[in-house]
């Protein structure tokens, strides 16, 4: 580990210590404050995120405020450094030849700067670990879609009432409002992505495999099905809706659903 | 010259009809082994083409004259001692051949990498272009799709990663007092191995069915079931991906056994310890991307099920692969320029790098922790979920060596005397730009976020803030920094202020909304998009155009100041460093006397320091005897002041 070895009784650096007079820190640390606050507010009043639509994006989006809260006094902390020593410690004319303090380091100051940030990750790892179990966590009486990507279609397949694991199929997802829903992905061929900007939620489709995720809709509204993994010279057109609606509304949905799929038997 | 010598000797004439000679080979190969088959049509253009691939650039190596050396120790002809008739160059037509001396070899790969970066950013601006409004402007998405893969693979593979490894390449016999790197032979082939994959990942756009068009990424099984384009990244890797490794074992050997006397591991300068960790990496880990693209080839080439989960394939491992390579690799990006900065902070702040064991250490936690991270990539790929977490954590953990890198560079500003050109403006920039890229890095390390953000534009902000605000402004400063040593001559500081500050500010203004448009629900790698984000895009667009256009003005500096900028001196910088002790440009052999290490390599301010002492004559260096390694750094005063050849 680095000592103290800061001296200050080096001939040059006698001189150049007192460079531009001693370090102002009020008004620095005041400067500083200043600007993480103005940083903090402007980050947390950009209208950052599509409308939130299921219980996990009001988790994510708080999540996302705590992040800006901790990041952008961070990024002061080092613009602040740079633009005061350039401002302060500048080389002017006549100094060119000048060298600054002979300083190697400072022990104490090492360890604050590799403990401080580790205690701050460690608790917002913590803090996203909270929230992460808490996005994924079963309902009681949730209800299954399985949701199958290819190229560049998604199809929704909800079991039938008949049982038997017979399915009925929609080219667009139904949901009702204020009821777990846990989907079931797969893919027929290459990767897709399954995401619901306004549940916040996406995990890919992988042939072979099924993949899932819970999401708990809580607003009424149409919202975009993205795919988010590029899948081909279609991937960008590889979208549909998903239509929340109200709980009786849906029923009448898939009533008229099941009806269709029996009739075309 | 006679005709038909130009045809034999080594160089890209012998080089030229190797290549067909090449393809005629793989032709014919491929027809044998189709008619002992049995298989229909036994002309099959795009099996010939595969072929072609792996071996025509070997012919093309051994016609340059690549494996010269090779084939004289394989025949048991009489090993000729290096005659060193292959070093220096003399005109600009050396820098066509093949070239052992490390300097040559480093110009080769400095502009040859620049060359692709131009490609790339060309490629970039056509994107941009065909974004700047929703629906289609100018290219279908197959061509969309291929611009922006070939974009990143370029600036990827043939510019970020050998463009530092050329720096390196150039200063770093020199800062550690060799005379050459430990296998010039060796050196020369890697160099030869880029144009070869660079060559073969640009041509992909002729290729029947257009370039490839996965992304960088070349996720299976996408990238086994497309047109043919997609073998030209495939196998285009391989050669770059072989072309790093023999250069990080050149560097590994080079830095352990060559160092001049004196020069114990805690007297290297930071670029030093940058590269060696560096090299680490790579050594390591890019065999991995090597595993990756020969399972895409055998599953595309050769009919193989490593990624047909129908016959017992598995889509999710050809990720975990690649990733393993991949995430070191964003550290094989970066690790270098990490060097660059500590070198130019402490040269134009004059003051000793704070915390120097620190930042040696930081290199090396990097280097351990880095590959411990590389499922994060895959938070939302399906994956076991209980690794996620565990990933989360160590990606967090990441970012306290580096935050230990960032507060260090703080500490090493404060309070010297600072020198704000042209350099000390791009590491500055780096400062500030990279710790965005760091702070959105952390957000990512958090899963719920990125379970939103993953695959959007936030990444592609991210990824940008790190590798061009990150590594690509670290690499301005570094050929800024060095161009006065490699050429002799002095650039322009006015321009290179303005080359600086328009590309700081288009930098930010193309990057910056791409973290909203990202996390308000764009998708990356579309060429189409919602009429929600168009003005957005619009402003990236034109911003994107300029922060082009700021390019030119570095090439044109660059191009004008080597033909005729003022002479520079041997150590216009003031610097301790080695390198900066022989002439601008070094003489052929690096030094005249091998000299001898006496102290650290940045005690600025410390009365009458040296790093490196130039033993008189009949005093020759090798016979001291080399001090402990390891052993601690001597006190500043108790620096031998041995010599006082400092230009003052």
């Amino acid at each position: 580990m680095a000592s103290v070895e800061e001296s200050t009784k080096a001939p040059e650096a006698g001189e150049s210590g007192h460079r531009g007079g001693p370090v102002r820190w009020l008004p620095l640390i005041a400067i500083g404050l200043v600007s993480s606050l103005l940083g903090i507010a402007l980050g947390v009043l950009i209208d950052w995120f599509p409308v939130q639509a299921s219980a996990q994006a009001d988790d994510i989006d708080t999540l996302w405020d705590v992040l800006v809260v901790a990041s952008v006094p961070m990024f002061v902390l080092v613009q602040t450094v740079v633009l005061y020593s350039v401002y302060k410690w500048r080389m002017r004319p006549g100094e060119e030849g000048l060298d600054g303090p002979p300083i190697h380091g400072n022990t104490r100051l090492e360890i604050i700067w590799t403990a401080l940030p580790a205690i701050l990750l460690v608790s917002l790892v913590s803090y996203a670990y909270v929230v992460l179990t808490d996005i994924e966590e079963a309902q009681a009486g949730s209800m299954k879609v399985r949701v199958v990507g290819e190229q560049f279609l998604w199809t929704y397949y909800y079991p039938s009432p008949e049982g038997g694991g017979k399915e009925v199929a929609a080219d667009q997802l139904y949901l009702p409002v204020g009821k777990q829903v846990e989907f079931e992905i797969q893919s027929k061929d290459v990767i897709h992505d399954f995401w619901v900007p306004a549940f916040r939620m996406k995990v890919d489709a992988v042939r072979g495999i099924t993949t899932r995720y819970r999401a708990d809709p809580d607003r009424v509204g149409d919202y975009p099905v993205v795919c988010a993994e590029l899948c081909g010279l279609g991937h960008a057109t590889m979208r549909s809706t998903v239509h929340v609606m109200d709980p009786a509304e849906f029923d009448r949905w898939f009533a008229t659903q099941v009806q269709e799929a029996k009739e075309s038997q | 010259m006679t005709h038909s010598s130009v045809m034999r000797v080594p160089g890209l004439v012998r080089g030229a009809w190797a290549t067909l000679l090449g393809i005629a080979v793989s032709a014919a190969l491929t027809v044998a082994i189709r008619a002992a088959y049995g298989y229909d049509p036994l002309f099959d253009g795009e099996a010939i083409t595969i072929v072609s691939l792996v071996t025509a650039p070997l012919f093309f190596l051994v016609g340059i004259g690549a494996f010269s050396e090779w084939f004289y120790w394989a025949g048991g002809k009489p090993t000729r001692p290096e005659d060193h008739s292959s070093h220096g160059a003399h005109s600009w037509k050396d820098y066509f051949k093949v070239n052992t001396d490390h300097k040559v070899i480093g110009i080769q790969y400095v502009v040859t990498s620049f060359f692709f970066m131009l490609v790339g950013g060309l490629l970039a601006m056509m994107v941009r272009a065909e974004l700047a409004a929703p629906g289609s402007q100018f290219v279908d998405s197959n061509a969309y799709n291929g611009l922006f893969s070939v974009h990143a693979s370029l600036m990827i593979f043939l510019f970020i990663i050998p463009v530092f490894a050329g720096l390196a390449n150039y200063v770093l016999p020199l800062m550690i007092g060799a005379p050459d790197m430990a296998f010039p032979r060796l050196n020369a082939l890697s160099f030869w191995m880029l144009p070869v994959a660079g060559t073969m990942m640009t041509l992909s756009f002729f290729a029947p069915g257009g370039s490839f068009a996965t992304g960088w990424t070349a996720y299976a099984p996408l990238s086994t079931e497309v047109p043919l384009g997609q073998m030209f990244f495939t196998v285009g890797v391989q050669f770059a991906g072989a072309s790093s490794i023999a250069t990080a074992l050149n560097f590994l050997v080079t830095i352990i056994t060559m160092r001049a006397p004196g020069m114990s591991f805690w007297r290297m300068p930071l670029l030093v310890w940058a590269n060696f960790s560096t090299s680490l990496l790579v050594v390591i880990a890019t065999p991995f991307i090597a595993a990756s693209q020969f399972f895409v080839l055998l599953d595309y080439g050769l009919g193989f099920n490593f990624f047909v989960p129908e016959d017992s394939g598995d889509v999710l491992m050809y990720q975990h692969v690649f990733w393993f390579y991949s995430h070191p690799a964003v550290y094989i990006m970066m690790l270098p320029g990490f060097g660059i900065v500590s070198e130019i902070l402490a040269v134009k702040a004059r003051k000793p790098v704070f915390g120097y064991r620190m930042m040696a250490f930081s290199l090396l936690a990097i280097v351990l922790l880095g590959f411990t991270v590389w499922a994060h990539h895959m938070f939302v790929s399906g994956m076991q979920s209980w690794i996620r977490v565990p990933m989360m954590v160590t990606t967090a953990i990441i970012a306290v060596p580096t935050g230990i890198k960032i507060f260090s560079w703080l500490a090493t500003l404060w309070r010297g005397v600072l020198n704000v050109d042209t350099p000390m403006l791009w590491a500055l920039g780096f400062l500030t730009m990279f710790t965005l890229g760091g702070i959105s890095g952390v957000m990512l390390a958090m899963i719920p976020l990125t379970i939103h953000v993953s695959d959007t534009y936030f990444i592609v902000a991210h990824i940008h803030y790190v590798l061009f605000g990150g590594s690509l402004f670290t690499i301005f400063a570094g050929v800024y920094y060095w161009f006065p040593k490699m050429t002799g001559r002095m650039f322009d500081q006015t321009l290179g202020k303005v080359h600086f500050w328009l590309t700081f500010v288009a930098f930010n203004a193309t990057f910056a909304p791409m973290h909203l448009i990202g996390v308000q629900g764009m998708p990356r790698r579309v060429a189409d998009y919602p009429e929600q984000f168009a003005t957005w895009n619009l402003v990236i667009s034109l911003a994107s155009f300029v922060l082009g256009l700021s390019t030119l003005i570095f090439v044109y500096n660059m191009v004008a100041s080597w033909r005729g900028g003022p002479r520079a001196g041997s150590n216009p910088w003031r610097a301790l460093t080695l390198e900066w002790q022989v002439s601008s440009p070094p003489p052929i052999f690096n030094f005249d006397a091998v000299p001898t290490v006496v102290g650290g390599p940045y005690e600025y301010g410390v009365p009458g320091a040296v790093h490196g002492v130039f033993k008189p004559a009949g005093h020759p260096a090798e016979a001291e005897p080399a001090p402990q390694e390891g052993r601690a750094r001597q006190p500043a005063g108790a620096v031998a002041a041995g010599s006082t050849d400092r230009e003052q």
